[in-house]
């Protein structure tokens, strides 16, 4: 009886954490990528009228929700080790894209990501093209931000899919996204600016660690191998891929002090 | 076929990116990881240490 109830009990805290950790990385990645989205929404809102610059919006929206109807369901279907090593597969290596160049911006390897820059660039780039209405709207600035959200719109369904269907809840890291696509929308309708203050580095490092990690996890329960501690292990990984990466940022801080001292005594 | 190519690209540059190397390796130590499980000795170490060996593989080659 006792010893059920503890089974039961460790079976929900589990449950709990690998939830923590969904909500938590599906919030974080649809953050950044909101942020990204919403910098061109606006530089089209301004430079070609906010009506094209919706209009867009919600044209892509629809198209990620359809994609997300379609594909949500069928993943359901498949067995869940397959899914498991797919997902894990795909999932490490576009989470070790993240983290490397994460960690080349970090240790300055790599231009830190500068949303004001972006927002001037897309900005120029809007008022200086030609003006073509079709159906009312103005083509320009709906196709901008159509392909805006769209293609940052695919990483969060992507994400949302990938990690709901293998963790067995799309709705939770639906939820994660959700709330964060409204909260950087909500914040970027109020200050109708990019946000720039959002520490987007920090965050796609953040973010680099924990695809990393889920992707370690899954592709090695896919392929056949079993955790420690099962879900729990989901700690003692993101701590390691969080220890590996800092290491790496002062590996290469250090690599590039000594490529810099070199290039001045050669000068 | 220019739009086949156009969103097999999108999907190669989104999933892979510039280095096709670490996901090569990515593969690889997925494959050695089934491998382990499959002869009955715990394999939950094999993809950490192939991590390690991608960042640090593709760190270098980005940072030289």
């Amino acid at each position: 009886m006792l010893r059920d109830g503890l089974r039961k009990l460790r079976y929900r805290a589990r449950r709990m954490t690998s939830g923590v950790f969904l909500v938590l990385s599906a919030f974080l990645a649809s953050a950044v990528e909101g942020v990204e989205a919403l910098t061109i929404v606006l530089a089209s809102g301004v430079a070609r009228g906010w009506r094209s610059s919706l209009t867009g919006v919600g044209a892509a929206l629809a198209v990620l929700a359809v994609i997300v109807a379609a594909l949500g369901p069928a993943l359901t279907v498949i067995p869940i080790d397959a899914l498991r090593l797919v997902v894990g597969g795909i999932l490490l290596t576009f989470g070790l894209q993240w983290l490397r160049k994460a960690i080349l911006r970090a240790s300055g390897f790599k231009a830190l990501h500068d949303e004001d820059a972006l927002f001037a660039q897309e900005l120029a780039g809007a008022q200086t093209a030609e003006h073509v209405e079709r159906a009312g709207v103005d083509w320009y600035g709906f196709t901008l931000s159509f392909k805006g959200v769209l293609l940052e719109g695919l990483e969060v369904a992507f994400i949302v899919l990938t990690f709901g269907s293998t963790q067995g809840s799309i709705p939770l890291a639906a939820l994660g996204a959700g709330v964060a696509v409204v909260l950087v929308a909500a914040v970027g309708f109020a200050v109708r600016a990019p946000l720039a203050r959002v520490p987007e580095n920090t965050l796609k490092f953040a973010v680099g660690v924990m695809l990393t990690t889920f992707g370690i996890f899954w592709s090695t329960e896919g392929a056949g191998g079993s955790w420690p501690g099962e879900d729990a292990a989901l700690f003692g990984v993101l701590g390691f891929v969080a220890a590996l990466s800092f290491a790496s940022v002062a590996l290469l801080k250090r690599r590039r002090r000594t490529m810099l001292v070199a290039a001045e005594a050669r000068a | 076929m220019n739009y086949l190519v156009r969103f097999g690209r999108f999907w190669w540059d989104f999933v892979v990116g510039d280095d096709w190397v670490a996901a090569a390796l990515v593969v690889l130590g997925i494959g050695a990881t089934a491998a382990v499980a499959a002869s009955d000795i715990a394999a939950w170490w094999v993809m950490p240490l192939a991590v390690v060996v991608v960042l640090f593989a593709s760190l270098r080659r980005a940072a030289s």
